[in-house]
């Protein structure tokens, strides 16, 4: 009955071994722990009316992209994330295919406008949730994030954090040719 | 030691601890205690999703105050604990609960509990049943000598 003495000795490996792939995995960048899987993708994207950032006497309904699909952007100027992946927006922008929303959370007018004007405006409108209530709505809890809204308003692909070329080409670039401009 | 400086220790030691103490939230209590109740124990019970190992309650996060928010504007409402924690878990998911519900996805984490409970009892009444036999039994060996 010697076997029985290698059990833990066994445990310990398989426990060793689990830690050093989820570790790795977090290292090389291809797991993040903090990210929090949204029970939102596939259902209705929540219906929103808010003010327009750069016209604040109009008010933008969710419902004028009804028919037609539509990427939103969540920042702010407060946002170190959202200055960095702003470039990768603006060249998104122009072959996307769909249109780019912003959603400036929780901002300062002002200075969102500010950094629109400095570093370029890749939105074809950007509105202000300036209580942060359609954010959470939304699910966000940390700026950016990204979500694809198809045609008939449901949410097809979600990413929190900078976005890239390679987020774009993995989660949202396949949806939008096979499903969203349906 | 002098007793000055034992009673300087002191105080500086209890004005460490009080550091930690200072209001996250600076809203009004309610006025009705029971409310005032489900309103802690809620706020207590969610995650708060920007420093993940905090609750809402103790989290100073903007989006805690938000949520925390949310939580008073819906009791005053008069929303059930349940209607709250669904509006919670439809936006963040589970993972904005510290208690999850049981579902396919965590009977395993609920299950753990039990089930080593279960092992460890299993293991000890047969290591129990085993040593009393041998204790019993006149042709055991000498006791120390278990192969």
């Amino acid at each position: 009955m010697k076997w029985r003495y290698s059990i833990p000795a066994l445990l310990f490996l398989g426990l060793g071994g689990i830690f050093y792939f989820t570790l790795t995995k977090i290292g090389r960048g291809t797991l993040d722990v903090r990210e929090i899987p949204s029970p939102l993708i596939g259902k209705a994207a929540p219906h929103f009316a808010l003010p327009s950032l750069l016209e604040p006497s109009e008010l933008i309904d969710s419902d004028v992209w009804r028919g037609q699909s539509y990427l939103l952007n969540v920042w702010g100027s407060w946002c170190e994330g959202c200055k960095e992946e702003h470039s990768t927006l603006i060249a998104l922008a122009r072959v996307a295919g769909v249109p780019l929303i912003g959603m400036a959370w929780k901002d300062d007018h002002a200075s969102a406008r500010a950094m629109l004007t400095e570093l370029g405006n890749p939105y074809s409108v950007v509105v202000a949730d300036d209580a942060g209530r359609v954010a959470i709505d939304f699910g966000v809890y940390g700026a950016p994030e990204t979500f694809l809204i198809s045609a008939d308003g449901i949410i097809l692909a979600k990413h929190v954090g900078v976005m890239s070329d390679t987020v774009w080409r993995s989660t949202f670039a396949p949806k939008i040719t096979n499903g969203a401009s349906r | 030691m002098s007793t000055g400086l034992l009673q300087r220790l002191t105080l500086a030691c209890a004005l460490l601890v009080s550091v930690g103490c200072f209001a996250i939230d600076t809203e009004a209590a309610f006025t009705d205690t029971n409310q005032q109740a489900r309103y802690e124990h809620l706020t207590q019970e969610l995650r708060c999703l920007v420093c993940q190992n905090q609750s809402v309650a103790d989290s100073n996060a903007p989006l805690a105050g938000d949520l925390r928010r949310i939580v008073r504007e819906m009791i005053e409402h008069g929303d059930t604990d349940q209607a709250i924690r669904h509006f919670m878990t439809d936006r963040y998911g589970d993972f904005v609960l510290y208690d999850p519900p049981l579902t396919a996805r965590t009977y395993l984490l609920w299950a753990a509990p039990i089930l080593l409970v279960l092992l460890t009892v299993g293991v000890a009444v047969r290591n129990i049943v085993r040593r009393s036999r041998m204790a019993l039994s006149p042709d055991v060996r000498e006791p120390g000598s278990r192969s």
